[in-house]
């Protein structure tokens, strides 16, 4: 007699949860803010302040930004219920032809921008092909095809680092975004707010965080107008307050840094409007919400009429696509491309999405999360850097605070369940 | 002498009593046969005596060899010469015959295995069981048949005294299932005491010399086999029971025929020797509930799967109509476009997303009705999914609970809501009330009868026969990959069915 399941729990009881109990069942998705604030204040005091000043903050922005770009397509892909370990050797690969497309080969930036992000692509699908349509482990198909890229970098390169890049080309990675603003203003303003050390405050970008944080605010107060609408639980209104105001002020704060040294760094907007598309395919389109399907129950999935194959070939194909990105990222930022380049990258790649509340076992995760994760670890790096600490104690703590924060993932589960 | 004696079982699960007060007498050096329906409690029996429900998990008494016994576990069954071959076999394909026998009881000593004495004595089981295959032949490479032989290799390897065979001939060919029967017989001669389980009371017939029917947790009736026995009298007790007020009552008139299956055929996905599906043929008509009747593995989940996108099988062929036109099956999505719906037999592994919420799986099978092009309206999905709550009766706070806090009736409710928002005309339920509690089990049939109102299509797969007999309008009966009759509901009756399976 099969009676594994018993017919007997009681329907869950509606009830309004206290704080307490919220903070409970919610503690992975609170936590990781927690522990970015906790993070950042930490290294803010014990490098008496040098982590917060305006070029630091730009400087943080622009050294996680091809890792951000990466963790976008990992996510997708380890919500799938797969990983993607070639992206760090494909990212060197990228930027490799890059430099051979444009500094030996005297080819056009756009034209190399377009063949680069084809290319990756095109090697995205090609793993994908396997991964999907003839079930071979994601892990095997990307380990192989992790060294035979890094090996195309080195032949490609001749073994040789190439550059350097022409101004056009740089400007990818470290071009501002000029002030549409007239200068005169932002010199007001910066002897209004009397800052000695600068004497222009850029008001394109302090306004794109005043903007930003807006409509953040803007868009969670709409989101809880409706969630009242149809009766769905909500986080307690102190949360959601303290929330938006950390994550609006937040935003302001980042962009007033930014305004004090260049402004709006390309970067940037590239990293910010790519997380936004992604955000928005992952919650609220139907291909996202069929990744979470074949992540969450492959057979279910599939049984639902969903291409099971297809979605996971994407899935490949839009991760190839964004290791090419980050690769011209990454080259024009060093302004060479060294046969290196991308070395163990994946690695802090895949660290940050796990961080960010992803699950090995698929179906599980957010792009916010990854976002998020990567740069707690950008922070981590940053700050660490600063300190003077060796790499080798930084790769330890790095390496502890990937496993805390798996554990503490693992542990909430088990409480819940 | 009885060498087992099993007094007054009762085992409960909550909400049910899954045995009550079962008596099982078994006599030294003889062959004993538990028969009964599915789910009338022989499974839970035998989890009782081989400890996998240890002492203290039910009432009762178990007498073995005249002690006492109390297992904690399955491993302390096993040291008394208990050991029990389930359904599915417990082996390890990936490991050669020797190693299988010998796993958890190796030939060794400190830890360094005897390979010599392991396969010395793996040739002399495998003499005794009458398979010819090299202990060194991987489980893989064999048949289920010969894969049986090794289970009963490795019993034993382990002194065993009582031996139980759990629906032994389930998964196997006409000529394997007799090589079984005989070795049975055989063991029997060397004095090895034996019980099966089974359906099939030919088989029951041919090797027993007593027999216990159970039904519905409760022992019926111990026969003596010895002098002969007509399975008539076996299946009048094995099926026997009052089935008034179990079913909501309804009036159908089925209109023209909906859905037409031809001459379906179907190959075992790795075995492609091996025919599942065999010449099937059947119809629905509008507003028709048609059950298919058989046991365990004889292919009927095969048949609704291969028909629903050929999520089943290979080779398939045949043909498939709907109001008359041929339809594309060929892939899941085809399949639900034409207006075929499938609700598996397992909704945890093939129904259900666990960890997302009900509104998540509610719309999963059809997207595109809430959403604009690619972007999906949160709104809509979660107003379909209150009005499926509403409907079924779905009992939970709200649809963002995740499915897996859910009862089991719930959960199917959830994956029958899921497959009403994709408005098909032909409803396939596989097993739909499995495991879950009667007044859910009510429920889920009124939802099947308000479906016929509407004019759809409903096929019924069950195994538990009087819940076909008292939905269905006619009942298709299926035993081996083939379906072997067709009966109108005046017509049937348990016996009828089971007659028609075990004839075969």
């Amino acid at each position: 007699m099969d009676l594994d399941q018993s017919d007997t729990n009681p329907a869950p009881q509606v009830k309004t949860k206290s704080i307490g109990e919220y903070l409970s069942s919610h503690l992975r998705q609170y936590g990781l803010l927690f522990a970015l604030i906790a993070v950042m204040a930490f290294f803010q005091i014990v490098t008496d302040g040098t982590l917060l000043r305006a070029v630091n903050v730009t400087n943080l922005l622009l050294q996680n930004s091809y890792i951000i770009i990466m963790a976008l397509g990992m996510l997708i892909v380890i919500v799938s219920g797969n990983i993607d370990l070639s992206v760090g050797s494909v990212m060197g690969f990228i930027g490799a032809l890059a430099a051979v497309m444009i500094v030996n080969l005297d080819q056009s930036v756009p034209f190399t921008i377009i063949t680069c992000l084809v290319v990756g692509g095109i090697i995205g699908a090609a793993q994908g092909y396997w991964v999907a349509y003839w079930k071979i482990p994601s892990f095997i198909v990307t380990l192989a095809g992790m060294l035979v890229f890094r090996g195309l970098s080195l032949w490609l390169l001749e073994g040789q680092s190439v550059g350097p890049f022409p101004k056009e080309f740089q400007l990818i990675a470290t071009g501002f975004v000029p002030d549409i603003f007239p200068v005169s203003w932002g010199d007001s303003l910066a002897n209004m707010l009397e800052i000695r050390r600068v004497k222009h405050v850029n008001i394109l970008a302090l306004s794109t965080g005043i903007v930003a944080a807006a409509m953040v605010i803007w868009i969670g107060l709409r989101q809880r107008a409706q969630n009242k609408l149809y009766g769905i639980e909500d986080e307690p209104r102190s949360f959601f307050i303290a929330r938006n105001v950390i994550v609006a002020a937040a935003l302001v704060f980042v962009m007033y840094k930014l305004s004090l040294f260049r402004g709006l760094p390309n970067v940037l907007i590239t990293m910010g409007v790519l997380t936004l598309i992604y955000a928005f395919i992952t919650e609220t389109t139907t291909i996202g919400r069929r990744v979470y399907a074949l992540g969450g129950n492959q057979k279910a999935a599939k049984l639902s009429g969903i291409k099971t194959e297809r979605l996971t070939f994407l899935a490949f194909t839009n991760m190839g696509v964004l290791a090419a990105a980050a690769g011209l990222v990454f080259a024009a930022r060093l302004n060479t491309a060294t046969p290196k380049a991308g070395f163990a990258l994946e690695l802090d790649v895949i660290a940050a999405v796990f961080i960010g509340g992803a699950s090995m076992a698929g179906g599980v995760g957010t792009i916010i999360g990854a976002v998020v994760g990567a740069f707690l670890m950008g922070v981590l790096n940053n700050g660490m850097s600063i300190m003077g600490i060796g790499i080798d104690y930084q790769q330890m703590i790095k390496g502890l605070v990937l496993l805390a924060a798996v554990i503490f993932d693992v542990y909430n589960k088990n409480k819940q369940g | 002498m009885a060498l087992l004696s099993m007094q007054n079982i009762s085992k409960t699960f909550p909400g049910v009593k899954a045995l009550d007060n079962v008596n099982l007498d078994v006599e030294q050096g003889k062959i004993h046969a538990v028969v009964g329906e599915n789910g009338a409690g022989k499974s839970t029996l035998m989890k009782v005596l081989s400890g996998v429900y240890p002492h203290g998990h039910y009432d009762g008494e178990i007498l073995f060899e005249g002690e006492p016994v109390r297992f904690s576990g399955i491993s302390d069954s096993e040291r008394q010469g208990i050991i029990i071959i389930h359904q599915e076999l417990a082996l390890v394909p990936q490991l050669s015959i020797a190693e299988n026998i010998f796993l958890g009881n190796e030939c060794a000593s400190s830890g360094i295995i005897d390979w010599r004495q392991t396969n010395r004595r793996t040739e002399e089981l495998l003499a005794k069981v009458g398979l010819g295959e090299a202990p060194s032949t991987l489980v893989d490479n064999i048949g289920v048949g010969k894969q049986q032989l090794v289970e009963i290799a490795k019993a034993l390897s382990k002194d065993v005294k009582l031996l139980i065979l759990d629906e032994p001939t389930a998964a196997l060919q006409e000529n394997d299932s007799r090589k079984l029967l005989d070795l049975m017989l055989e063991l029997k001669e060397q004095g090895v005491t034996s019980i099966i389980i089974s359906h099939k009371l030919n088989e029951v017939r041919y090797v027993a010399d007593s027999v216990t029917v159970i039904r519905d947790g409760m022992t019926v009736s111990n026969l003596d086999a010895t002098g002969g026995l007509s399975e008539d009298d076996i299946v009048r007790d094995m099926v026997g029971r009052d089935m008034t007020h179990r079913f909501p009552e309804h009036v159908r008139s089925p209109g023209k025929v909906l859905l037409e299956v031809r001459d379906w055929n179907v190959w075992h996905p790795e075995h492609t020797e091996r025919q599942v599906i065999k010449e099937a043929s059947f119809n629905v008509r509008a507003g028709e509930v048609v059950g298919i009747a058989g046991l365990m593995g004889s292919g009927r989940t095969e048949l609704a799967m291969s028909i629903f996108g050929r999520s089943y099988g290979r080779n398939i062929s045949g043909s498939v109509r709907l109001n008359d036109n041929e339809i594309d099956v060929s892939t899941v999505d085809r399949a639900i476009n034409a207006g075929i719906s499938y609700v598996t037999e397992d909704r945890k592994t093939l129904g259900l997303v666990l960890d997302e919420t009900i509104r998540f799986n509610t719309t999963l099978a059809n997207l595109n009705d809430v959403s604009s092009g690619p972007v999906l309206n949160k709104n809509e999905e979660t107003r379909v999914a209150e009005r499926f709550r509403e409907a079924l009766a779905i009992r939970t706070p709200s649809v963002f609970q995740k499915t897996v806090n859910l009862s089991g009736g719930n959960q199917q409710k959830v994956v029958l809501a899921k497959w009403l928002f994709t408005s098909p005309e032909v409803l396939i339920l596989d097993e739909p009330t499995r495991g879950i509690d009667v007044g859910a089990k009510y429920e889920i049939y009124t939802i099947i009868n308000d479906l016929a109102a509407e004019g759809k299509g409903v096929v019924m797969i069950s195994s538990e026969m009087p819940e076909l007999l008292g939905m269905c309008d006619r009942i298709y009966v299926m035993n081996e990959g083939a379906l072997v009759g067709e009966l109108d509901a005046g017509d049937a009756s348990q016996e009828r069915i089971m007659s028609l399976i075990v004839n075969e």
